[in-house]
C-alpha cells in the first residue's frame, strides 16, 4: 500500500476486537464520571454499556461497570489509562477473570390484543419476566439476565407489538467469596 | 467565634493560597491578574516571600513556569484569572502533560452562585482542562482549599509528573476558613504511584543485558524527571556495561554528549548511528521514554530482532506503541539502582567489541554532515558556533519548534540534565521565549539562550516586555530563514514543493523590535561576523534579540521519511531531489 503524504505513519492493524467488561471502583466526587467518559471519547475507545452508582455511601465509593471493545492492546491501554486517574481505586477486568456474573435489567413495553397479547405473556413467563404494568392493550415487562438473554427477549417481542425498551446496562460481580 | 479570631490558621481563601505556596517552598510564580483573582493578588501585594512575575499573556506564564520547572526539578506555578485567563493556559497545560512537567496552575473562577450562569469571564475551566491536566479541582468550600492545594502539589510532583489545575471561585477566595499545613491525608487514597521495580523483572532484565551481543540503551525525559540520582546511575550503568547509549529529544543531557558511548539523539532527525543501532540491536533497554511515533518510525519494522526492556513509572506507557518483553514499572532512578546492584553482583561486562566496530562504520557515514559556506551562514554552523562559544559556561538552552529545534538537538552538546528545555510532545511554537524567562528567573546569573526560528518566536514575542521589566538578560537566538522551515521542508518533500503559506512575509525588523521593547538587537548576515556577534550577545547583560540570517532553503537531515523504518534513513549527501523523491515513495513528485 502506498502511504499518503503524511507526517504520520498510517498503520493498519488487523488484530481482532474483543469485548471486555471492566469494573472500576472510584471515589464518588463531582466530575468523576465525566473524567471516565472523557477518557473514552478523548482516546477513541468504545463504550458499549456503562452503569454507575454509589455502592458504599459511607466511604463515597462508586462502582462503574463498562463494557468495551478493542484489540487486546487497546483493552490493556484502557485499563492502564483508567487506573492512573487520580480518583480511581481499582480496575478489574471481569472478562479476564473468567469468574464473573453479568446481569442487566430491562423494562419492555409491548402493545397488542388477542393472540399477540397472549403470546407475549407466555414468552414473558418462559423468560421469567415479570409484569410490572398492564392495561387492557399493553404490558410492561421487567426482565433480568445477561445481555444475550435480554436481546433475545426483545427480538421476540418485536413482532408482538414492541413499543419501547429501557435498559440499565450491564452490572457485573465476581463469583466466589472474595471481593474486588 | 472569638476564640477562633486568634487562631493563626483562620484566614481567607486568598491568604491560604499564598500560604500554601510558601509551605511548598515556592519562591516565584508567573501570572496575570484579572477580576476573578483580585483577592489573591491583594494577598501577593502584602507579602514578600513569593515573587510574582507579570507576563504579557497567560500562555507565557504557563511556558515560563514550565521552563522554571524543567530547569530546577521543582514545580512551576502559574496564576491566571477566570475565562480567557484559563483558556489561554490550555496550551501550556497540554504541553506540560505531554512532556511530564510538574506545573501547578491556580485559576480564578466566578463566584459559586454564578457558576453555570454564563457570567462575565466564566468558562467551565475544570471541564476544559480535564483532558490536559493530570488532575484538576474546583474548590467550592474554603475549608477544602488547603487540602486540595496540598494534594495538587503532591500529584504534580510525584509519579509521572504533570500539570494540575485548581479552580477557585472568587467567593471562596474571600471566605474565611481553616488552613492546615501539608499532611499525608490530603491525598486521595487511590493515588499511590509505584516507585520500586519488581525484583523478578529486574533479574530478567539483568540476564538479558548480561547476555547481549548488540545492546543499546535508549533513555528519555523520565531519567531527568527522576532526579540527579537517576542521571548518575544511568551514567554508571553505561560505564559498567560498556553499552552504547542514545536518547530522545527530551532526554538530552542525562548522558553527556562528550561521553564516549554517546550515539547522538535517535528518531526522525536522529543520527544514522543511533537509529541503525536501534534497528539492529538484540537487547534494548528503554529507560524513561515512551516509544513515541517520532522515535519509532514505522512501528512494524521497529527494531525487529531485539528483546526490549522498558522502565517507566506510568503503566499506561507499557505496550502502548511497541510490545516489550520485560516491562518494569517504577521510578527510573530506583530501578536503575537495583539493576546496577544485581548486574555488578552477578554479571560480568559483556563483550561488545564487534558491535562497537559495526557502530563505528555507521558513525563514519557522518550523518550530520553539512556544507559550510563563506557567503551565507548555515543554520547548523550557527548552532555549532553558539555551542563552541558557550562551552564550559553555565548555560541553559530553550527552543521553539521546527528546524532550528532539531538542529539545536543535533549540534548543541548537552553535558548535564536540566539544561535543555524544549517542547517535545506537543511541539508548541512559541514555547522557547517564555520558557527562557522562567529559566532565567530560576537561575538569575546563568546564560539563558532561546534558540528560535523567525516564525515561532513571533508567537510569544510579547514576553520580551516581561524580560525587560524584570531585567532578565535572556538571549533570543533567531535562526532567521524567512520560512516556517519545517513546514516548508515537508511541503518540499511531500507536497510537490507547493509552499503554501510557509513563507514569512512581512517579517519585523528584529533589531528595531528589540530596541522598541527596550532590549538589545543584533543582526548578522555573514559567516565571518558570526563569532564576534555571538560573543557580543553573550557579554550583553540585557535581553537580546539576535537576528541570525541563515541560508533560506537549508533542510534538516538526516531524516526518517514517514512510513519508513530506522534503517531507511535519508542522509544529507543523498538528499538530492531524485533520492528524496524516491525515499518518499507515495508522496508527490518533487519539483
Amino acid at each position: 500500500m502506498n502511504q499518503p503524504a503524511s507526517a504520520y505513519f498510517i498503520e493498519e492493524r488487523h488484530d481482532p476486537n474483543e469485548t471486555h467488561t471492566l469494573a472500576v471502583l472510584v471515589q464518588n466526587e463531582p466530575g468523576v464520571l465525566a473524567r471516565v467518559i472523557g477518557l473514552f471519547s478523548g482516546r477513541g475507545y468504545n463504550i458499549e454499556s456503562l452503569t454507575v452508582s454509589e455502592t458504599e455511601s459511607q466511604t463515597h465509593l462508586s462502582r462503574i461497570t463498562i463494557v468495551t471493545t478493542g484489540t487486546p492492546m487497546v483493552i490493556q491501554q484502557i485499563k492502564h489509562q483508567l487506573d492512573r486517574m487520580i480518583p480511581v481505586y481499582q480496575v478489574v477486568d471481569m472478562t479476564q477473570t473468567k469468574r464473573s456474573i453479568e446481569r442487566e435489567l430491562a423494562m419492555v413495553k409491548v402493545r397488542g390484543q388477542g393472540e399477540h397479547r397472549v403470546e407475549a405473556l407466555r414468552l414473558a413467563d418462559a423468560f421469567r419476566a415479570r409484569v410490572i404494568d398492564a392495561t387492557t392493550e399493553s404490558f410492561v415487562f421487567e426482565i433480568t439476565g445477561n445481555t444475550d438473554k435480554i436481546n433475545q427477549f426483545i427480538d421476540l417481542m418485536r413482532p408482538l407489538g414492541l413499543v419501547e425498551v429501557s435498559r440499565t446496562g450491564v452490572a457485573a460481580i465476581g463469583r466466589g467469596p472474595e471481593g474486588m | 467565634m472569638s476564640d477562633k479570631s486568634h487562631d493563626p490558621n483562620q484566614m481567607t481563601g486568598a491568604a491560604m493560597i499564598v500560604r500554601a505556596l510558601i509551605d511548598h517552598g515556592v519562591t516565584d510564580i508567573f501570572g496575570y491578574p484579572g477580576g476573578a483573582v483580585l483577592p489573591i493578588y491583594d494577598e501577593i501585594f502584602q507579602q514578600s516571600e513569593v515573587q510574582h512575575i507579570l507576563v504579557r499573556h497567560e500562555q507565557g506564564a504557563g511556558h515560563a513556569a514550565e521552563g522554571y520547572a524543567r530547569s530546577t526539578g521543582k514545580p512551576g506555578v502559574a496564576l491566571v484569572t477566570s475565562g480567557p485567563g484559563a483558556t489561554n493556559m490550555v496550551t501550556p497545560l497540554t504541553d506540560a502533560l505531554m512532556d511530564s512537567i510538574p506545573l501547578v496552575c491556580i485559576s480564578g473562577q466566578v463566584p459559586t452562585h454564578l457558576i453555570g450562569n454564563d457570567a462575565f469571564q466564566e468558562c467551565d475551566t475544570v471541564g476544559i482542562t480535564r483532558p490536559c491536566t493530570k488532575h484538576n479541582w474546583l474548590v467550592r468550600d474554603v475549608n477544602d482549599l488547603a487540602k486540595v492545594l496540598h494534594e495538587a502539589f503532591y500529584v504534580a510532583t510525584t509519579g509521572r509528573p504533570g500539570p494540575v489545575l485548581v479552580d477557585v471561585p472568587k467567593d471562596v477566595q474571600f471566605a474565611t476558613g481553616t488552613y492546615h499545613p501539608p499532611r499525608k491525608s490530603d491525598v486521595h487514597r487511590s493515588y499511590a504511584p509505584r516507585v520500586k521495580g519488581d525484583a523478578t523483572q529486574i533479574r530478567k532484565a539483568v540476564s538479558l543485558l548480561a547476555g547481549a551481543k548488540r545492546p543499546v540503551i535508549y533513555s528519555g525525559g523520565g531519567v531527568i524527571n527522576s532526579g540527579p540520582e537517576a542521571t548518575k546511575l544511568l551514567r554508571e550503568l553505561v560505564e559498567v556495561t560498556g553499552f552504547p547509549i542514545t536518547s530522545t529529544l527530551m532526554g538530552l543531557g542525562a548522558y553527556p554528549a562528550s561521553g564516549k558511548n554517546w550515539l547522538g539523539m535517535l528518531g526522525m532527525h536522529g543520527t544514522y548511528e543511533a537509529n541503525m543501532t536501534m534497528h539492529d540491536c538484540d537487547v534494548m533497554l528503554c529507560v524513561g521514554a515512551r516509544f513515541d511515533d517520532r522515535i519509532t518510525g514505522r512501528v512494524d519494522a521497529f527494531s525487529p530482532n531485539s528483546k526490549k526492556i522498558h522502565i517507566d513509572i506510568d503503566p499506561s506507557s507499557i505496550n502502548k506503541n511497541i510490545r516489550v518483553d520485560v516491562p518494569i514499572i517504577g521510578d527510573c532512578g530506583n530501578i536503575l539502582g537495583d539493576i546496577l546492584q544485581v548486574f555488578k553482583a552477578e554479571a560480568k561486562k559483556p563483550d561488545v567489541k564487534t558491535w562497537w566496530q559495526q557502530i563505528a562504520q555507521w558513525r563514519a557515514r557522518n550523518s550530520l554532515y553539512y556544507k559550510k559556506s563563506n557567503d551565507v551562514i548555515l543554520p547548523q554552523h550557527a548552532i555549532q558556533s553558539l555551542f563552541e562559544l558557550t562551552r564550559g559556561k553555565d548555560t541553559y538552552i530553550t527552543t521553539e519548534v521546527g528546524q532550528h529545534q532539531m538542529w539545536a538537538a543535533q549540534f548543541y552538546g548537552f553535558e548535564e540534565p536540566h539544561r535543555w528545555m524544549t517542547s517535545g510532545g506537543l511541539g508548541t511554537m512559541g514555547y522557547g521565549l517564555p520558557a527562557a524567562i522562567g529559566v532565567q528567573v530560576a537561575h538569575p546569573d546563568s546564560l539563558v539562550i532561546d534558540i528560535a526560528g523567525d516564525a515561532s518566536v513571533q508567537m510569544t514575542m510579547q514576553e520580551m516586555s516581561t524580560a525587560v521589566q524584570y531585567e532578565l538578560p535572556i538571549k533570543i537566538f533567531i535562526l532567521n530563514n524567512h520560512y516556517m522551515g519545517m513546514v516548508r521542508q515537508w511541503q518540499q518533500l511531500l507536497h510537490g514543493n507547493r509552499l503554501s503559506h510557509s513563507y514569512s512575509e512581512a517579517l519585523p525588523d528584529f533589531v528595531k523590535l528589540a530596541e522598541a521593547y527596550g532590549g538589545v538587537g543584533l543582526q548578522v548576515t555573514k559567516p565571518g561576523d558570526l563569532e564576534g556577534a555571538i560573543k557580543e550577545m553573550i557579554s550583553v547583560k540585557r535581553p537580546v534579540l539576535f537576528d541570525c540570517r541563515v541560508a533560506a532553503l537549508e533542510n534538516c537531515f538526516p531524516m526518517i521519511p514517514s512510513g519508513k523504518a530506522h534503517n531507511e534513513m535519508l542522509l544529507p549527501e543523498q538528499a538530492n531531489d531524485e533520492a528524496t523523491a524516491k525515499a518518499f515513495a507515495g508522496g508527490k513528485a518533487l519539483v
